[in-house]
């Protein structure tokens, strides 16, 4: 800093310096504003240019007959363009992991706050923490690999590559969100809620189910929720483990039969066909109109945790 | 009134109890089983060769020196673009952000941006790296890619690191004349480097680990040369793994090779996640301050 080696005459030329630092600060002041705000700006290119590369399909087929559509086949002459199976291809390996997910993150949660000693905590946090950072590609190739055949040989189905192998896959992958989120939802209940619930004499299962539980609902409904994003927009595990075809299951005529159906679900089009197609035809077209569907449908459920945990935020003991 | 006499209560207590156990444990349990395959399964393709050789023979024999290099450029490249915007972003959050529209919309931006699935990372990636600034398939325009994913992550861990810096650093920086951008540069960011880094790492190891975004931005299935520049493609681990397991012609030949490149794979980002995690928990018990 030069002007620090001045600081005998920085007194008498206080003024100056004063100002010169002055439009400085404000200088550093608006960039880190401007910095601050990229991430809006990485949202807004995001959306631009998903719309800039998918908008071109809606001159050949109707919005309608895309979402709707009950036919994905964009390489047959003449192609369809129809994703709805595509669409309750993620609903359903969502739904199934979320099934699995759910309690047992859950269940990791209550056991991180509340259950375990701090001793045996401070080694089972950082697994679950662990298993957050197993890249989804190595998830997929282990329900490849490894699920799979052992699914095929012990149930006798002609693939072990479907929905239920998919699900267990993507349950791995949400897990770690639902618990981390949970565990802080529930370790921001104020202490005396549950406090003078024992020492009115209920047991900790009871506070926990009639005070903290209820406290921290808002905050577990938020891991939730953010898990099934995750579950829906993850891609490597239904590319390579969710079996590929896009069609509709039969869920009432086969209960629980679909569950060995195999789908094709929104990300995994996207990554097994963009490869495949040239460059600016309607199928390249389609895919990012594919990629715009499933970035609206995780923005979605990302809007609804966040209005959730703001909604019913805990705000002191008086809410409860 | 409860009615239920206190032993059944009791019971009724250790069963739940015994269920959440159950519910960690098979957590635990499937992390630990998972890892333990893919040592035992993988360990047997580890040696010399398979590190430092390039693929040969279609894949059947020879090493992923290539993939392992690619990754590292990649992941460093996705550093050297999140780390100045992310540490820039948390800056603005923790120190010079006011509560208002703006610092809402903010945070509402990063939250979503975290959600936004990997897969339309790529899409992204390949409409305004690849296509609209002519970059190609190429190590530039992965890195850039990975680096806008893993961006969140960064912000995120970097403002909880200078939060944590107590406002009275800043108020005796303050207090002597600095001003602030001096009192941030001096004394903050200094106070705050460990952890900032640390969460660094964490974005690293998901960076390294991801697929779907450098698929159509910088990777290419099968190269015998080491990227000389960011304009040329790149193999990479995650990729490898994929194309080995799906694609390859010899899919039943590769499988020692597949089980090895995992293993490399998950020694690289589990290490690297576990370290930052040691670190972290070592950091917040032992705050000088």
């Amino acid at each position: 800093m030069a002007r620090r080696k001045e600081a005998p005459e920085a007194s008498r030329l206080k003024c100056g310096a004063g100002a010169r630092s002055h439009a400085r600060e404000a200088r550093v002041r608006a960039i880190f504003i401007v910095s601050g705000c990229f991430s809006l700006v990485v949202m807004a290119l995001i959306v631009l240019f998903l719309f800039r590369e998918g908008i071109g399909l809606f001159g050949e087929v109707r919005p309608w007959d895309f979402i709707f559509g009950k036919l994905w086949y964009p390489t047959y002459d003449p192609p369809d363009f129809g994703i709805l199976p595509l669409i309750t291809g993620s609903l359903l390996v969502t739904l199934v992991s979320s099934l699995i997910a759910v309690p047992l993150g859950v269940g990791a949660a209550l056991y991180l706050a509340e259950v375990a000693s701090p001793r045996v905590r401070e080694w089972v946090k950082p697994a679950v923490e662990l298993l957050a950072s197993l890249p989804s590609v190595v998830l997929g190739f282990v329900g490849m690999v490894v699920i799979a055949p052992l699914m095929q040989e012990w149930l006798d189905l002609p693939t072990g590559l479907n929905i239920i192998n998919a699900s267990m896959m993507l349950a791995l992958m949400a897990i770690p969100t639902i618990a981390s989120i949970s565990e802080d939802a529930l370790y921001a209940v104020p202490r005396d809620l549950p406090e003078a619930s024992l020492a009115l004499g209920a047991t900790p299962w009871e506070t926990l189910v009639k005070v903290t539980i209820p406290g921290a609902l808002s905050g577990i409904s938020t891991g939730v929720i953010l898990g099934m994003s995750r579950a829906m927009g993850e891609t490597m595990v239904v590319l390579m483990v969710a079996g590929g075809a896009a069609q509709i299951p039969d869920l009432l005529g086969s209960f629980p039969g679909f569950l060995f159906e195999s789908v094709r679900p929104l990300p995994a089009t996207i990554a097994a066909e963009m490869g495949e197609t040239p460059y600016g035809g309607t199928h390249y077209h389609a895919l990012f109109a594919i990629g715009m569907v499933l970035f609206f449908i995780t923005l979605g459920f990302n809007l609804l945790a966040t209005w959730l945990s703001k909604r019913f935020q805990q705000k002191g003991a008086a809410t409860l | 009134m409860n009615t239920r006499t206190l032993a059944s209560r009791k019971a009724r207590q250790s069963l739940a109890f015994g269920i959440i156990r159950l519910a960690m444990l098979m957590v635990v349990g499937a992390l630990g089983g998972i890892i333990l395959l893919l040592v035992v399964q993988g360990i047997g393709a580890i040696n010399w060769t398979f590190l430092t050789d390039v693929p040969r023979d279609s894949m059947t024999k020879g090493g992923i020196f290539p993939a392992i290099v690619g990754t590292i450029y990649l992941t460093l490249g996705a550093l050297l673009t999140a780390l100045p915007l992310g540490l820039a972003s948390a800056v603005y959050l923790s120190e010079y952000a006011t509560q208002g529209r703006l610092l809402g919309l903010v945070r509402l931006g990063i939250q979503n941006l975290a959600g936004v699935p990997s897969v339309v990372f790529g899409l992204f990636g390949l409409a305004l790296f690849v296509v609209h600034f002519h970059m190609g398939v190429s190590l530039a325009a992965g890195s850039l890619t990975l680096g806008l994913l893993i961006l969140p992550t960064v912000i995120g861990a970097s403002e909880e690191a200078l939060r944590a810096v107590p406002a009275m650093f800043r108020e005796a920086s303050l207090s002597l004349g600095a001003t602030r951008w001096q009192t941030i540069r001096k004394v903050v960011l200094p106070a705050a480097m460990p952890g900032i880094l640390t969460g660094s790492i964490l974005g690293i190891g998901r960076a390294a680990g991801e697929t779907a975004p450098i698929m159509f931005t910088a990777a290419t299935f099968y190269t015998l040369q080491l990227p000389s520049s960011p304009w040329q493609e790149v193999m990479a681990l995650p990729y490898h793994i994929y194309v080995l397991a799906t694609a390859g012609t010899h899919i039943d030949q590769t499988r020692p090779l597949q089980f090895g490149t995992v293993l490399v794979l998950i020694t690289l980002v589990l290490g690297m996640s576990l370290t930052a995690i040691l670190i972290r928990s070592r950091l917040r018990k032992s705050k000088k301050w």
